[in-house]
Parts: structure tokens; C-alpha cells; sequence
């Protein structure tokens, strides 16, 4: 195996964990409680749910084993903050801004090495300029 | 870094020639795939429309930032939350403004341009984990094809 496919096989792995952990509609609630950015305690995340405070911290752990939140300690509490990179959504998005890009340079790319300044001059005349 | 998205490019073109294909309202317009209103001009708004093949229905909207002669060109433009039609809003004030920059640099083979599009921190993050509480067809199928995946994992 080649290094990069072992790279590309390790990306896919973590984000199948992800993933994963996101599947779970409660762990998804959690997650949508800590999507203000702003982090929060155990008990804070407890409260308002039909969950003992052992079953939210399972669910953060899984969480957190998937990189998608973290723990920060404030004083004796434990916090925990989502941590955004693993999101898949906004992943794809950039996947997708990156893709065009590619895209869009390859035209460019044809339009200014077409035949250099005489292809720029045809261009010009040619019909997609008369709209 | 995840925040932004850098791309370099060297083409075998002198610096004017590619100044005017990134400059040039139509130039611009055939590669990047948009039909604008008129030309550029710093400070000034641009609009248009995509022409892309099957993202037709989405406007261009853009304010032009800087024009450097044959050295840089930037914009900022809002990017569209979503390319699907089936999510897409035609309100684009309150999507993410992302800044895009051209610089243009002569080279011995011709020019090499480096693209920049930044500001994708400034996403929200409550617009980010929206992707994941739509209720749609892209998460249920996303879902799907990562049971498949862990499931064909284990």
C-alpha cells in the first residue's frame, strides 16, 4: 500500500468515526446544545433531559473519543466544548469550494494559454460575447 | 489550517493577458462560470447570475475589494449556504462572506497565480451543526453510507 492510499484510508477511518458518534439522536442533541460555541458542564447538559448524569457522560465520552467535542477543566468541573473541525458538513463544504476552484483555474488555464492573445482576440468575436 | 482554501497556479501566459482573463467582467465570466452585470471596479458591488450547468439558479453577488493592476484583485462575495436547489435560499444576507484574492506574480514560464478564498472561519457555529440537524435527504443519506462504511468495518 502506498503511503498515500494509507493516508487517505486513515482520513476515511476517523471519519467514519464521526460519523458513528453522530449517529445517535441524543448524542446529536448534545452536540446541537453546544453548537453556540459556548462550552458546558456535565450538569448543565443534564438538565432539561429524561438522561442521568451517567448516560450524558457516556454519550460525551463517545463524543469525545471522535474528536468532536473536548474536555476543558474549569476549577473542579469538567466543560466540554464542541470542536467543530470534524464536521462533516462544513468539510464537504470546503471539499466542494475546493473542487470548484480546481475547476474554475482549469478553464482559466485553457482561456489564457489558448493560443495566447490571438485566442483572447477570437473570444472576443466569438459568440459567447454577443449575449 | 481548515479556514481557508489556497490555490497556485502557474500558466504559461504573460502577467497582462492573465490580469485581463481574471479582470475582464466577461473573461472572468467564461472560466468562473457567471454572467455578470458589468465590470468590476473597486468598491463596487457586482451582481450576476451563475451559469454553470445546473447551478443556474444561484446569483452572483460580490463587492469588489481591490484592483491592483497585473498585481492583485479581491473580492468578497457571499457564498451560498447550500448549492442543492432543494435548500437553497435566494437570501444571501446572512450567509458567510468569504474574500477571495488573486495575486499575480511574473514568473520565467509566464505567470503564477495564487488564488485565496478565507473568512469560512467566520461560519457560525450554529450554521455549521445545521448541517447536521436538517432534517433532509443529505443527512439521512449520509448516514446511510456510513453505516455501510462502519458496518463494513467491523
Amino acid at each position: 500500500m502506498s503511503e498515500g492510499t494509507g493516508k487517505r484510508a486513515m482520513g476515511r477511518k476517523h471519519q467514519a468515526d464521526a460519523f458513528a458518534a453522530l449517529g445517535d439522536a441524543t448524542r446529536l442533541k448534545l452536540v446541537a446544545k453546544l453548537a453556540g460555541g459556548r462550552p458546558h458542564s456535565i450538569s448543565r447538559l443534564t438538565r432539561g433531559t429524561r438522561m442521568t448524569r451517567q448516560a450524558v457522560t457516556k454519550h460525551l465520552r463517545v463524543l469525545e473519543n471522535a474528536g468532536i467535542v473536548h474536555r476543558v477543566r474549569a476549577g473542579r468541573e469538567s466543560l466540554f466544548r464542541l470542536d467543530p473541525q470534524p464536521m462533516i458538513g462544513l468539510k464537504e463544504f470546503l471539499n466542494q469550494v475546493s473542487e470548484q476552484w480546481d475547476q474554475a483555474l482549469s478553464r482559466l488555464q485553457s482561456l489564457v494559454e489558448r493560443e495566447g492573445e490571438s485566442g483572447e482576440n477570437r473570444a472576443r468575436t466569438g459568440d459567447a460575447w454577443r449575449a | 489550517m481548515e479556514d481557508r482554501i489556497e490555490k497556485r497556479i502557474e500558466l504559461k501566459a504573460p502577467v497582462a493577458r492573465v490580469w485581463r482573463a481574471v479582470t475582464d467582467y466577461r473573461q472572468f465570466g467564461e472560466w468562473f462560470g457567471v454572467k455578470l452585470d458589468g465590470p468590476f471596479a473597486a468598491g463596487q458591488k457586482s451582481t450576476g447570475h451563475i451559469t454553470h450547468p445546473g447551478y443556474e439558479h444561484l446569483k452572483w453577488e460580490a463587492v469588489v475589494e481591490k484592483m491592483e493592476a497585473e498585481r492583485l484583485f479581491s473580492f468578497t462575495w457571499s457564498h451560498p449556504r447550500s448549492l442543492e436547489k432543494a435548500s437553497y435560499s435566494s437570501d444571501y444576507s446572512k450567509d458567510p462572506k468569504t474574500l477571495v484574492e488573486f495575486r499575480l506574480e511574473e514568473t520565467a514560464k509566464g505567470t503564477l497565480l495564487t488564488v485565496t478564498e478565507s473568512g469560512f472561519d467566520g461560519i457560525p457555529a450554529d450554521w455549521r451543526a445545521e448541517a447536521y440537524r436538517r432534517n433532509d435527504g443529505g443527512w439521512t443519506e449520509q448516514m446511510k453510507n456510513i453505516e455501510k462504511y462502519v458496518g463494513g468495518n467491523r
